[in-house]
Parts: C-alpha cells; structure tokens; sequence
C-alpha cells in the first residue's frame, strides 16, 4: 500500500465517495428522525392509563397488542433480511415498486421506531408520578400532560440513547448495499470494482464513516448543553421592594369572610 | 353555610386493603380544616380521592349538587376547582417557574400568554417567589420550591385547595416560610383542607380539625375542642404521642409562646 496511491484514489472517485457519504448521511437522518417520531407515538399511546372497562378498553388492548407485535417483530430480526423481505416483497406480493433509496429509508425508519419505542417508554417511566398526578391535578388531559410536562423532559432525558441510534443507523445503512442503495458502502464496492484496491479503498471509507459519527455525536452533546438551559438564573430586579405593599390575597376569589 | 364538598359513604380499598372505611365529611366555604393522624390512617388517600388521583371504591363526592364519581362527569373541569400542593412539591422540571404557574392556564384555562403572566405573576408575588421567575426548580430549595407549587395551584383560582403533607419533605429551617404562606391563605378567606403533622398550624389556623383513624374519622371538632378536651380515647393518645416525640409539634408562633416571648 502507498499514501500516494490513496491520494490518487480520492482524486479519482471522490465524486462516487462524496455521493455514498451523502446517500448514508441522508438515509440515517430521515431515518432516525421518521424513527424517533413513530418511538414518541408509541410510547404516548403505550402510557395511556387503561380505562376499567368498556369499549375503549378492548380498542386500546388491540393496539397495545399490535404495538408489541411490531416492536418484538422489528427488533427480533435482522435488518439486512428486513430489507430483502420488505424490498423484494413489496415488488412480488404487494405489486408495490419502491425504489432501492425509499425502500432503505422505510426500512431505517421502522426499525429505529421499534427501537426508540423502547427507550421512549423507558423514558416516560422514569419521569416520577408526581409531576404526572400534579398535571391531572390542575385539569391536563394525557395528552396535554404528555406534550406540555413529560415529553419535554423525556426527549431531554433520551438524547444520549437517541444519538446511539443516530450513529447506529449511520454504520447499518451499510447493509442497505443488498437493496442496491447507492450508500458509501455500495459505492466503495463499486470503485474496487474499477481499481481492485481494497484495502485502501476500504480505509477512506472508514475514516469517511468515522468522521460522519464523530461529527454527529460532537453536535449532539452540543444540542444537550443547549437544553439544558443557563446554570444560573437571575433575580427579577424589584425596584418597588421598599414601598411594595402586602398583596391584596386572593381577591377575586368571591369568597366572603370566613367568620 | 354552603357546602363546597359534601362526601359521603366514602370508601377506598386496595386489593384486600381496607384504607377509607365509610367517610361521611364535609367542606364549607371559606372554612380550613386540618386532617390530623398517624402515619397510614388514610388521611392522604382520603385527600387523594377527593381530586381523584386515586379512584374511591365506593360512596358519593357530591359538588355543586352533582356526584362527580358518575361516569358521565367530566372530571377535568373538576379537579380545576381543587387545588393541590403535594408532600414532594411536584413541580414540573421541564418549566421554570414562570412557567410552572403558566401552563395549566394557558392549556386548561385557555387564557391568553399575558393573562397567565399576569396571574402568575399576582401569586407568586402572594407566596414571595416573584423574583426567583426565571429559577429552575433544581435551582430552588424545598421551600422555594413548595412555595411555587402552591403559587401553581393558586392560578387557577380554585375553589378549594388541598394541601398534602406539605411541610413534610421539608428541612426544620424552610417549614416556617411554607407555613407562614399558608397562614396568609387562612386569613384570606381561602377554603382549605389540610393534611398536617403540624400540631401548632393546626390549632392556631383551622376552623375545624379531623382525627382520622384507622380508615375512619374517629373525632372532629373545632381545635380548641381536639386539643384542648378530646372526646376519644384515641385522639388523646395520639395528641399525647406526637406532642412527647416531637416538642417541635408546640408551636412556635402560636399566640401562647408570643406572649411568652414577649415576657421574657
């Protein structure tokens, strides 16, 4: 191997790497993001408390049912045979032609789902009851409760978990190259095709993947500090602190004396 | 005078365990009652399913006239009448303070940014915490933090407010700053129900105080009566049991031990 012969091999097809790395990054962030959706709205519909009886009842067991399916199903197999089945499936039995590029994002998408359904109810769990029973206290719905207190608190909380994924879904759309997605991967196998370089080619492709998760979980850590709000906070300047008179408690209660 | 909650037959069991054993209790307007007992006398799960946070197992809640344990009744409009402060403050992290008293009007009461800023701002000026709006709760101490729970539960003008234990996760120094708040609520006018181990609060703030026992309520009465002359055997051993333990439980501020300070 030669340091010049890499360089040459950038020079040549760094259109074809570019294009790959593009493809990969493009794939896992729809992907991730499609994903961590279909994970919140699951964990939301998961954490429904369960009405005592009745109708509602018997509809929401069905979809809790059928959510565990997909989770148990997607997360118990391979994502490289979920691509195959899915991709060739589509075609052979459901007449559906997607293209290999839509087919690998589905396929991300639903499979990160399955895993960020997870972590969101793992999430959701460890928000304490409390602020649960103070938002019913004040008259929030589940959903009002969800989106306005806990989510907030849970996205928060998942960020680590979600980025895992994040990164995860960069390296795995590797193996969307059996659904000829034009990812890196697919790319790199078509230049050592030309040059029959492996080595070297394979090595710009891992310092290209490595760059792409190391800049991904740099902006991540990032985003946490944002969330995290200011360490301080300041106090309101009160300029009327001398002659601030006792406040008048309460008085459009209508509440007539207490005596 | 006029009913704002009228409970009756109330009971509550969990699987085999027996916590409210038929609770026939009242609360008038403008009036504060302190439930007082021991530890696991379902005090709290009496409290709790007043704004059905727990489900009672039996009996009627009947408000403004209406059972609201009925099917049909649309218990989120009710719990906006009760306001509740809990033992573990229950702030939400995710709010700073501002926010923590804007929420629930915003998106219950559906009133506008700066109506809720207004009120919130009314409140919290009402517990002191007017400055600390911008604090997060994690930047707050129990105090301060209990303090905004209860400036949260005013916003949304309730009819009654609930208080559970709210001194109780609270370091000696701080309970003094919660209760004086709460002091201020009384003398208002507010209606309140309180659930206390404060046995100088209870005596020097409520109109009326409970004993409750065992799942029922073994004895009420003005405080003075409570205190004073209990009529049950058991009140009596209680009062004499946490009174020994606890010399805290003599309060500080009541009016005997002001005059007493001021002799000195």
């Amino acid at each position: 191997m030669e340091f010049q012969f890499i360089l040459k091999t950038i020079a040549k097809y760094w259109p074809m790497f570019l294009r790959g790395a593009g493809i990969t990054l493009y794939i896992s962030i729809i992907g991730t993001v499609i994903g961590s959706v279909i994970g919140l709205i699951i964990g939301i519909i998961r954490t429904i408390p369960m009405p005592e009886k009745g109708l509602k009842r018997i509809i929401l067991k069905i979809i809790n049912g059928l959510l565990s399916a997909y989770v148990e199903v997607f997360r118990g197999t391979p994502m490289i045979v979920q691509a195959m089945v899915i991709y060739y499936g589509s075609k052979q039995a459901l007449d559906i032609d997607m293209t290999p590029l839509f087919a690998g994002i589905f396929i991300v998408s639903i499979n990160t789902g399955a895993y960020m359904a997870e972590i969101v109810r793992g999430g959701i769990i460890s928000i304490d009851r409390g602020q649960f029973e103070a938002s019913y206290a004040i008259g929030m719905s589940h959903l009002q409760t969800m989106t306005k207190v806990v989510l907030p608190q849970v996205i928060r909380n998942i960020l680590p978990a979600t980025g895992n994924e994040f990164v995860i879904n960069i390296k795995d759309t590797s193996v969307l190259n059996v659904i000829s997605v034009t990812e890196l991967f697919f790319q790199t196998k078509s230049i050592t095709g030309n040059n029959f370089k492996y080595f070297e080619t394979f090595f710009i492709t891992c310092v290209i993947y490595f760059v792409l998760t190391y800049s991904v979980t740099r902006i991540l850590r990032f985003i946490e500090k944002k969330l995290d709000g200011p360490e301080n906070y300041t106090l309101l300047d009160d300029e009327l602190e001398e002659e601030k008179p006792k406040p008048a408690v309460l008085q459009n209660q209508n509440i007539i004396g207490k005596h | 005078m006029e009913k704002i909650i009228d409970i009756q037959h109330l009971s509550k069991t969990f699987g085999n365990n027996v916590v409210l054993k038929d609770i026939d209790f009242s609360v008038n307007k403008g009036e504060v009652v302190c439930i007082i007992g021991s530890s696991g006398s379902g005090k709290s799960t009496l409290l709790r399913c007043i704004n059905l946070l727990e489900k009672p197992s039996g009996g009627k809640i009947i408000y403004k006239s209406e059972n609201i344990l009925d099917d049909k009744h649309d218990v989120r409009e009710y719990r906006t009448k009760l306001g509740m402060v809990f033992q573990q403050f229950n702030l939400f992290n995710n709010h700073d303070v501002l926010g923590n008293c804007t929420v629930g009007q915003i998106n219950v009461l559906k009133r506008s940014k700066e109506e809720a800023k207004k009120i919130a701002m009314k409140y919290l000026q009402v517990v002191g915490m007017d400055q600390y709006i911008n604090a997060k709760p994690r930047q707050l101490s129990g105090g301060q933090k209990q303090r905004v729970a209860i400036a949260r539960a005013l916003c949304m003008e309730p009819e009654v407010m609930l208080f559970d234990e709210p001194t109780s996760a609270l370091d000696p120094e701080m309970v003094g700053e919660v209760l004086k708040v709460m002091r201020d609520l009384a003398e208002s006018g507010l209606t309140m129900l309180i659930v206390t181990h404060e046995m100088g609060f209870a005596r020097d703030v409520a109109d009326r105080v409970v004993f409750m026992d065992k799942g029922v309520i073994a004895e009420e009465g003005p405080p003075e009566q409570i205190f004073n002359n209990p009529k049950q055997e058991r009140t009596r051993e209680f009062l004499s049991r946490t009174l020994q333990q606890n010399p805290a439980y003599i309060p500080s501020d009541s009016s005997e031990a002001q005059k007493i300070v001021k002799a000195i």
